[in-house]
């Protein structure tokens, strides 16, 4: 909502220069978005009066005007404007002006002829968009005035940016009660005289869905002349309001919204025939809007009729079969109040902007349609003549909502606000609001004004106390010991410490969009993502089912820009369907990585990660848990991995991931260079780890003994390492793999494998005599089960 | 006698002339050995006048201490000289770079909900959870948004066909928090908010972190001095704030918090809001279970790519989602 100062001031008294008012609005809940001056300076712009015109003598579409500009002598300015004409007042540049556009007014001579000046369009003093021919001024203008002066331009506009819950400030009226409590000013209503019909013309109006418009009042204006000026005071405050003159009857309607809150319309009424309905539209029937919008109507929306079809959107514009044109010489004014819930969203469905519909759907005063009808008689009566009918008004006062008292504690505003704002304050404030406030025993009871939607329970009148008082003035304490501290779950992996992990390993973090492209999830076999709805584009519509295709993406991206080592991770949630049309959402931690193992740099070779660096990491990931010993990994056969380097994940018995190579079509077709290796892994797999119990420490030497086996390729290092567990039980206290061959000297289906077991006893000392038969145990179950044998 | 001091003589030349410690041994044979020149001028003693041996054994012994210190000498010298050699040749750049590791770098975002979470969480709130994909209940409903409100409008929601949602705010998550739990509560509810509105300013996806607090006596002033404390805390300065008037659905009284922010490029400071809060309405309290009259509670909800991008000084909300290492490398 944009507003003209000087408009408000007609309506509050206060003593607030622009600035300060719009801090105070600011800080009093009404932000304000922008303070701009109702006018360029116009220095050396002044009245002018054309006395005399003739052609110029060397340009057809040249006139030489002879101009009074209050100077004792006229002036004589070349002038390529149609419509100057003898007797025209505009305004003058005089030599030495600067227009708004930078230009400066000099004595010129335009073909041969000298010029003095520049009589100005409204555009070229920034006072309209566009405008065709000069700015034409009240005949009554004193020649030589400052145009300034005239326009009474030493005026601001500020422009507030308003929440939802505040249609009341969609008029200068409204935006005036605020003022008068925020500033402490005075508010001054207006009274508006009714305007005695003195034609009998009428319309019957007929309302069939009181619940949706309870009161609509109807009033016919004939013989206008439409095609007269709107004055200039009037063009003026709506310019300043944003809005721009079209013709008396649209100008006056905007006027009055603007000043009163309550939208209007007003029909041809030679295009409407017979008696007015307020009705729910039919299947079938269709308007065409005022905008043009073509619009098929259906059962839900309410439309107010003539006998024969739908002529306008009920509260949200009108249509163009009965608009009101500069020919129009009979309108029917409309003055009704809609039920927000009637109007609401249907402009955005529509895709149609429309100021009514905004105040309507926000809430606009039920009581206030009398006042705008006579309002607008009168406006209208006053610049475009003619004579008015009696007001109709069709009304179910049951079904117009009402404001019951709201009361209020002392004791609830005190704790809430946590200060004592003083009795006398606390009236004022709701009085200076526009409230009736009464004091009753430990509090008030006020009854709000007509257009405060906003005012319903004992909190809202809590914060009206509160802004009018200012936030800024309030207390600021910090609660108190009655909430103990919290504990922090030890058992719990914190996500710091698994990006920690991460980051040590040289893997960076990313963050991608939850919602993908469907066809980036097909190479993981999903095709039924969960879908938005409404989604941004269809490479923004699927849900993620994994982290994977958000990474890649980022893997892509940074490889096309010269990253010779890209190693990412990304924290964050899939989104499961589910048979019965659920969606499971899972937290997941998954990596990609693809390039040199290390940063390129002098010390080390280039080589490139591979499988065993990323399972390293994961690895270090699972360590967190400090359960290791529940993970395993089992060779796996995702179609969409290597086949030869992936692995399953479980943790205990259940599936938890999966870390693999992909698979070198799913590589190309996602733009990456390879290999590339990634893992994806449940969260609460990782995160749910255990508080670590201390196991004593043995006083007694371990012992080490090195095995270095021949197997056949298809035996893996899982199986040995299960059957040294089990063999060698709890005197095992580590066994580590450190060497692998194959080659020479071995058959082309087996490789060797060196590995050492470290022994130690809690209670004793072991013997070699103890260590060689668990050793050879070891020996005769791999062989037996494994067929391994012993090597040199 | 003249034999013997030639010989020394040119024991000590060939001492002299030892390059390294097996030239020496040899030399120390040849003299001092069981068949050395010297051990067989000892040995033909036995050959002299008995007056003669005794000034001539003293002589030759003479001779063969003073070839032994020589011998010592020599061989002290060449250690210390083959080891001098050694290190020199070990000797290294040390200008050169050490040897690195990477190191992987935490998201901005991720870093900036860590420091919020962290400083939160020094002022007693926990953190709780909540679903991505919400119904419209929790989103809207439950947080006293009515039905086809204009307040919806500011929410630009992303729906699924069956009319669930993105949630578009962590808002919802009060509500949860207040079924789950008895008062006093306290939490924070970090995580990923949608709203379908994506430009310079804007993203579909972005992160908040809600903030909920219950008891029996939380007033706008115990909100004014938490948020007031955690901007001091999150921005390490006492930076001027502000509280401005505002509306949620959610809250009753509700505010805006703006902070007066120094752009560094020399224009005037500018207030800029970076979160909203207020007073829990008496609605939300009900969904979530709680007694309106005998409790009071305040909310509050931040935007953190907001307080990203003022405290470490990112100019475009893009570029957090552009996930480029050169930005992100900077977070090391």
């Amino acid at each position: 909502m944009k507003f003209s100062v000087n408009w408000l001031r007609e309506w509050v008294e206060a003593d607030l220069e622009p600035a300060a008012l719009a801090e105070r609005l600011t800080m009093g809940g009404l932000e304000v978005d922008a303070v701009s001056p109702a006018g360029a300076a116009l220095d050396g712009v002044v009245v002018a009066r054309i006395t005399g015109t003739e052609p110029h003598p060397d340009a057809d579409k040249l006139q030489v005007c002879e101009v009074d500009c209050g100077a004792e002598e006229p002036v004589t300015i070349v002038c390529g404007a149609a419509n100057a004409r003898p007797g025209l007042t505009a305004p003058l540049a005089t030599v030495g002006a600067v227009l708004p556009s930078g230009m400066k007014i000099k004595p010129a001579k335009l073909r041969g002829v000298a010029s003095q000046g520049m009589l100005c369009s409204a555009s070229e003093l920034a006072l309209a968009d566009d405008a065709a021919g000069l700015m034409e001024l009240p005949a009554d203008s004193i020649p030589g005035q400052p145009l300034s002066k005239l326009l009474q331009l030493d005026d601001t506009c500020i422009e507030i940016d308003l929440t939802p819950n505040r249609g009341d400030c969609l008029s200068i009226a409204g935006i005036a009660q605020d003022v008068a409590a925020l500033a402490g000013g005075t508010f001054k209503p207006m009274t508006v005289e009714p305007v005695e019909p003195t034609l009998e013309d009428q319309r019957e109006i007929e309302l069939t869905h009181p619940d949706e418009c309870p009161r609509y009042l109807g009033r016919m204006v004939c013989g206008i002349d439409n095609r007269a000026e709107s004055p200039l005071w009037m063009v003026e405050k709506l310019r300043r309001c944003g809005l721009r003159s079209i013709h008396p009857v649209v100008d006056v309607t905007n006027y009055v919204m603007l000043e009163l809150g309550q939208p209007m319309h007003a029909f041809d009424a030679s295009a409407i025939a017979g008696p007015v309905s307020v009705r729910r539209a039919k299947a079938g029937e269709s308007l065409q809007l005022l905008d043009g919008t073509d619009v098929e109507l259906t059962e839900k929306l309410l439309v107010i009729t003539d006998k024969d079809q739908p002529v306008a959107l009920a509260g949200l514009m009108g249509g163009m079969g009965s608009a009101v044109t500069p020919d129009t010489t009979d309108v029917f004014f409309e003055a009704a109040w809609f039920d927000p819930a009637s109007i609401i969203g249907r402009a955005r469905d529509l895709g149609v902007h429309s100021d009514a519909a905004h105040r309507f759907e926000r809430g606009v005063d039920p009581t206030g349609q009398r006042q705008a009808m006579e309002r607008a008689t009168a406006l209208l009566l006053e610049i475009a003549g003619g004579a008015c009918g009696p007001v109709v008004e069709a009304v179910r006062e049951a079904e117009i909502p009402s404001r019951p008292p709201v009361t209020l504690r002392r004791s609830r505003l005190d704790r809430l606000v946590g200060l004592s704002v003083d009795d006398a304050q606390v009236s004022r404030t709701f009085s200076d609001l526009g409230m009736a406030v009464a004091e009753v025993e430990g509090g008030w009871e006020v009854t709000p004004p007509g257009r405060r939607f906003d005012i319903e329970l004992e909190v809202d009148l809590i914060e009206e106390v509160a802004r009018v008082y200012g936030y800024d003035r309030l207390h600021e304490s910090v609660p108190g010991g009655d909430l103990p501290p919290v504990s922090i779950p030890e058992a719990q992996v914190p996500m710091a410490r698994i990006a920690q992990v991460m980051n040590e390993a040289g893997v960076s973090e990313v963050v991608t969009y939850s919602f993908r492209s469907p066809e980036e999830l097909l190479p993981m076999g999903v095709d039924q993502p969960l879908m938005l709805a409404n989604p941004l584009s269809r490479e923004m519509s699927a849900m993620r089912t994994s982290l994977i295709p958000g990474l890649l993406k980022a893997l892509e991206h940074n490889q096309k820009r010269q990253q010779s080592r890209v190693a990412l991770f990304e924290t964050g949630r899939c989104f499961l369907p589910q048979a019965d049309g659920s969606v499971e959402e899972r937290d997941r931690v998954a990596v990609v990585a693809a390039g040199r193992r290390h940063p390129e740099q002098w010390l080390r070779s280039e080589e490139t990660l591979d499988f065993f660096d990323v399972k390293g990491w994961l690895e270090g990931l699972v360590a967190l848990s400090g359960a290791s010993a529940d993970f395993s990994f089992e060779a796996g056969n995702r179609a969409w991995l290597h086949p030869g380097q992936q692995a399953e994940i479980h943790r205990d018995a259940e599936p938890v991931g999966w870390v693999g190579t992909l698979h070198p079509n799913w590589q190309k077709k996602a733009d990456c260079r390879g290999p590339v290796v990634a893992f994806e892994v449940d969260l609460a797999a990782i995160v749910g780890g255990r508080v670590p119990k201390a196991q004593p420490v043995s006083r007694y030497p371990s012992i080490r003994r090195d095995l270095n086996v021949v197997v056949n390729k298809s035996v893996n290092w899982r199986s040995i390492q299960q059957i040294v567990e089990e063999t060698v039980g709890n005197l095992l206290t580590s066994l580590v793999v450190f060497d692998e061959y194959t080659g020479k000297g071995i058959d082309a289906s087996q490789r060797s494998l060196s590995f050492g077991l470290v022994m130690q006893d809690q209670g004793t000392t072991l013997t070699d005599e103890t260590v060689d038969g668990v050793m050879s145990t070891v020996i005769t179950r791999l062989h037996d089960q494994l067929g391994a044998e012993l090597r040199g | 006698m003249e034999e013997l001091s030639e010989l020394l003589g040119d024991a000590q030349a060939q001492v002299a002339a030892a390059a390294d410690e097996a030239q020496l041994d040899a030399v120390r044979v040849a003299f001092l050995g069981k068949s050395g020149s010297l051990t067989g001028l000892l040995k033909s003693l036995g050959k002299a006048a008995p007056e003669e041996r005794r000034e001539r054994g003293q002589a030759i012994n003479r001779a063969k201490g003073e070839l032994q210190q020589a011998l010592n000498e020599r061989r002290e010298a060449l250690a210390s000289a083959a080891l001098e050699a050694k290190l020199a040749a070990e000797t290294i750049d040390v200008t050169m770079p050490g040897r690195q590791g990477a190191t992987g770098s935490l998201h901005p975002v991720t870093r900036t909900l860590n420091r919020i979470t962290a400083v939160l969480a020094q002022m007693g709130f926990e953190v709780a959870d909540g679903p991505e994909v919400e119904d419209d209940y929790y989103n809207f409903e439950a947080l006293n948004f009515p039905a086809h409100h204009p307040a919806r409008a500011m929410h630009d929601t992303f729906y699924f066909s069956d009319g669930r949602l993105l949630r578009t705010h962590t808002s919802p998550v009060q509500i949860r928090a207040m079924q789950r739990m008895e008062p006093p509560i306290r939490v924070i509810a970090p995580g990923k908010v949608y709203r379908s509105d994506s430009d310079q300013t804007h993203s579909p996806m972005f992160h908040q972190v809600e903030g909920l607090l219950v008891g029996e006596n939380v007033s706008m002033a115990n909100l004014k001095g938490d948020l007031h404390s955690f901007a001091n805390a999150f921005f390490e300065r006492d930076l001027p704030i502000r509280f401005r008037p505002s509306y949620f659905p959610f809250t009753e009284p509700s505010a805006e918090l703006d902070v007066l922010w120094d752009q560094g490029d020399g224009s005037e400071p500018r207030w800029l809001e970076v979160l909203g809060c207020g007073m829990v309405h008496p609605n939300v309290l009900k969904a979530g279970g709680i007694d309106p009259d005998r409790y009071t509670g305040y909310a509050f909800g931040m935007g953190v790519e907001r307080f990203a991008m003022l405290r470490y000084g990112i100019r475009d909300l893009r570029e957090l989602f552009d996930n480029d290492l050169k930005l992100l490398n900077q977070f090391v």
